[in-house]
């Protein structure tokens, strides 16, 4: 059986030196990959050229089966990848409800669909009408999840969640993540610094370093191997 | 305000001190060898060309202030056809006062002409010198586009869209007229070089590029950035007003319609092309300003169409312009980027870095 | 009296159409960032379409629309086809292309129309109705408002309750965001050209009457007059446009119908170096932020 998301001899950069070196990467569907790594590794390199926004120089990125090479950045969400960015993205011009709004577009989403984000996110809810400019940033952290959400994907690339987070919402945020793993098959790959949160909720980890990726081997190994206990 | 850190110094010594004078050392016999090569043509030359010879002289005084400021010093300013003009009209109204009284009056129209539109650039220059990017492109348009109303509004002094016509003294000796008037247009045009060659050559040179590829920089470095941008304005008026005179002189009158939108634009058209900040980059842009329209009237000629005749050379200047900015890959920073580049050997000789991809100058 | 709410009507008249040609600039500029120096042209342009349309038919309604329909080919056909190519690295790029489709633009109407003024009639009659002996509004000038404030309906519909709306507010403000929600930023980069290059020729239809006749050059100073609206009222803000082209109208008529005719472009000149001196972001700027 094919991995979701399969990724063999991956190489970009930004011109002049590359920053990601030959990467091999899998993650099996219902799956949390935790990609950790200090800063400057490259990780948020890998989130950006598995969804387009960076063409690769080398390598293939297969997505079920489907060639990603060639698919514009604007068709990823269509293939059920969505991708949350460095800094969430919220667009804070919109109020949250346009921003969610905007995440089911491409689908056609109800307001049924909205209605159950907003069930699952409750800050939000309370927020609708609000310019994504007056959210905290656990706020607009949910506001990003639940906008990648609304377009029903089947990967989701999240990148470092935590940042700016107090513990006790990153902590929210981590069993949102196992929740939506159990309940609807979804698959994560989740760049963190915050090793001990990622690893709380992963079934597997790698490690980047300078641009090459290492795998940790799965479970509770991964604590060990990783963080000595 | 300088800024004493040892840092500071650091910087300032390893550009060497001189580094206009490696490159425009031959300079010193540049001047002299162009104003034989101009004397010789002058007797060569048909009348007709020698008249072609004496406009690209005049428009040499603008297209060389334009090249400094715009190329430099990285303020696009699209109203130096304004300025010509004001340069133009002080010119008529100064020769026709002085009319009758022998050739010095030239020197001393022209002069007057110079004064005024260093006046009005030191206007416009300290507005523009606070704005950027679109708001000094608008600003200077609005400029060219106003600026010709002036002679309805004044017309006693104007004589509005009829303009004035200027009371010139025929040239000394038996000196043909074209000729006489080629000689003046390149004296001009010759001493506008020399005098600009010699500013960008020092440290007014270099606080100009200094404050073209990083603001903040230049501040730290206790250059006036205010003061560099209103400078800069002003040398290019000066020379623009001196191209006017030149200009009304040769055409023996002034008009608003001599004066249009569309020469501003072709002011920028022949900078753009010519090579940004390059003074020799200003020659070829002249030579494309009397060029390029003159090819298209040979064309216009051989059909009958009168309607092409105005009306081509915009086309082919407009064509021309955006296919240039098209394919220079970094635009109008890698037009400009390549004269820094040779102007200062050190950097030449090292290997050159990859295209930056933040062009836009930090504010 | 009279003549002050005579110069008052006439100038808010054409501060409507300074109000639209600002708004179509202003979103261009939230598109884009960018300041399209080649709008004045591409109005005169379908102007010219338009008004072949009206004496070829008779029918100005139809003229009207060909030019809106033919600002929005223009329009797309500009941001595809040119503008795309261009190097983003800094602004002044855009500005000097669009300069130099200016040049072309206008050349090629003097070649294909020739250079001397033609008729723009208007569509209604332009003579003032009296209230009580004092002269107010024409037809046309109610045309005019009607017209702009349609249109100005319009556009708010479409940006705040629409999909493509949002679409289009999403592709401006986060692009890269946009891209990964599956928005196609660069369809929704060239509709906001299409739509601003029409309401420019609107506004172009709208003001031509009123001047000198149909001309290459005849919009150039509508555009440094609506430029400088947009300016007044701040290049970010829709409302700003409309409410700086009102003011733009309001002054040129005062000092037109007070001053003389001629003075008008010099007062348009002042205010512009006075806003930028002053509150380059605008009046209605919260910062005073000086740069592009």
């Amino acid at each position: 059986m094919t991995a979701l998301l399969e990724v063999a001899g991956l190489t970009a950069g930004y011109g002049g030196a590359p920053v990601l070196h030959a990467v091999d990467l899998t993650v099996e569907a219902g799956t949390i990959v935790a990609v950790l790594g200090a800063n400057g590794a490259g990780k948020t390199t890998l989130l950006r050229t598995l969804s387009g926004l960076l063409r690769p120089t080398a390598g293939r990125v297969m997505l079920a089966g489907l060639d990603l090479r060639g698919v514009r950045v604007e068709q990823m969400v269509r293939h059920g990848l969505a991708h949350v960015p460095e800094g969430r993205g919220v667009i804070t011009e919109l109020t949250v409800d346009e921003n969610l709004r905007l995440g089911g577009l491409w689908r056609g989403a109800t307001k049924g669909d909205l209605a159950e984000v907003y069930d699952l996110f409750e800050p939000l809810a309370r927020r609708k009408k609000q310019p994504g400019q007056q959210l905290s940033g656990g706020e607009r952290q949910l506001l990003a999840l639940g906008r990648a959400l609304v377009a029903r994907p089947r990967l989701l690339l999240l990148d470092e969640p935590s940042l700016g987070l107090a513990p006790k919402v990153t902590a929210q945020i981590m069993g949102l993540l196992r929740t939506l793993r159990d309940s609807t098959g979804l698959a994560v790959l989740l760049v963190e610094q915050n090793a001990r949160s990622a690893l709380s909720i992963a079934d597997a980890g790698v490690v980047m370093t300078l641009g090459r990726l290492e795998p940790i081997s799965a479970g509770d190994d991964l604590r060990h191997a990783y963080l000595g206990f | 305000m300088t800024d004493r850190r040892p840092e500071m110094t650091a910087v300032r010594e390893r550009v060497p001190p001189r580094v206009g004078e490696a490159v425009r050392g031959q300079g010193r016999l540049w001047i002299p060898a162009a104003a034989a090569l101009i004397l010789a043509l002058t007797y060569v030359l048909p009348p007709f060309r020698t008249y072609q010879l004496a406009t690209v002289g005049a428009y040499l005084c603008v297209t060389a202030g334009l090249t400094v400021l715009t190329g430099l010093n990285g303020q696009l300013s699209l109203g130096h056809g304004a300025l010509m003009a004001t340069g133009g009209y002080t010119f008529a109204l100064a020769q026709n006062a002085l009319a009758g009284r022998g050739q010095w009056t030239l020197a001393v129209s022209a002069a007057a002409a110079v004064v005024v539109s260093t006046a009005v650039g030191a206007v416009v220059g300290l507005a523009a010198a606070r704005l950027r990017g679109p708001y000094l492109a608008g600003l200077t348009l609005a400029v060219a586009v106003v600026v010709p109303s002036i002679t309805s509004t004044f017309d006693g002094t104007f004589n509005s869209d009829q303009g004035l016509s200027i009371a010139l003294d025929p040239p000394p000796g038996v000196i043909p007229v074209e000729r006489w008037q080629a000689w003046l247009c390149w004296a001009g045009a010759l001493i506008t070089l020399r005098l600009l060659a010699n500013l960008i050559r020092g440290r007014f040179g270099r606080n100009l590029r200094a404050v073209r590829d990083d603001e903040a920089a230049a501040r730290l470095a206790g250059i006036s950035v205010a003061r560099t941008q209103v400078m800069a304005f002003v040398v290019s008026a000066a020379c623009a007003g001196l191209g006017g005179a030149l200009f009304a002189m040769l055409a023996q009158s002034v008009s608003p319609g001599a004066f249009p939108l569309a020469l501003s634009l072709f002011l920028l058209v022949a900078v753009v092309i010519g090579g940004l900040g390059r003074l020799t980059g200003a020659v070829w842009g002249a030579l494309l300003l009397v060029a390029l329209p003159a090819l298209a009237n040979s064309v216009t000629d051989r059909i009958d169409a009168p309607r092409l005749e105005g009306n081509l050379p915009l086309a082919l200047f407009g064509v021309v312009l955006i296919v240039v900015m098209l394919a220079a890959p970094g635009g109008i920073a890698s037009l400009s980027r390549r004269v820094r580049d040779e102007t200062h050997p050190d950097r030449a000789s090292r290997p050159r870095p990859s295209r930056r991809l933040f062009r836009q100058r930090r504010r | 009296m009279d003549r002050f709410v005579f110069l008052t009507f006439d100038g808010l008249s054409r501060g409507a159409v300074y109000a639209a040609f600002a708004l179509a600039l202003v979103l261009i500029w939230r598109a884009a960032r960018i300041v399209n120096f080649a709008q004045g042209a591409m109005a005169v342009a379908t102007a010219y379409a338009g008004y072949s349309v009206v004496s070829a038919t008779g029918s100005y309604w139809l003229g009207c629309a060909v030019a809106l329909a033919a600002g929005l080919v223009l329009g797309a056909a500009v941001e595809r086809l040119v503008m795309r190519f261009v190097d983003h690295s800094s602004p002044l790029n855009q500005v000097v292309v669009a300069l130099g489709l200016v040049l072309v633009i206008q050349a090629v109407l003097g070649m294909i129309y020739g250079n001397e003024y033609r008729p723009a009639a208007a569509p209604v009659s332009r003579e003032a109705f009296t209230v009580g002996g004092v002269a107010l509004l024409s037809r046309f000038d109610l045309f005019v408002f009607g017209s702009v404030a349609a249109v100005v309906g319009l556009l708010l519909l479409l940006f705040t309750r629409t999909e493509v709306g949002l679409r289009m507010r999403a592709a401006a403000f986060a692009p890269d965001v946009s891209r990964l929600l599956g928005v196609n930023v660069g369809g929704m980069l060239t509709l906001g050209w299409a739509l601003a290059a029409a309401v420019g020729s609107l506004a172009g239809m709208l003001v031509l009457p009123t001047e000198l006749g149909l001309h290459p050059n005849a919009m150039d100073l509508v555009f440094v007059s609506s430029f400088t609206a947009a300016v007044v009222g701040g290049l970010d803000s829709p409302v700003g446009a409309v409410a700086g082209g009102l003011l733009v109208g309001l002054l040129l008529s005062y000092v037109s119908g007070y001053l003389g005719a001629t003075v008008a472009p010099m007062a348009v000149l002042i205010l512009l170096v006075v806003v930028l001196l002053g509150r380059p972001g605008g009046l209605f700027a919260k910062s005073t932020a000086r740069t592009a």
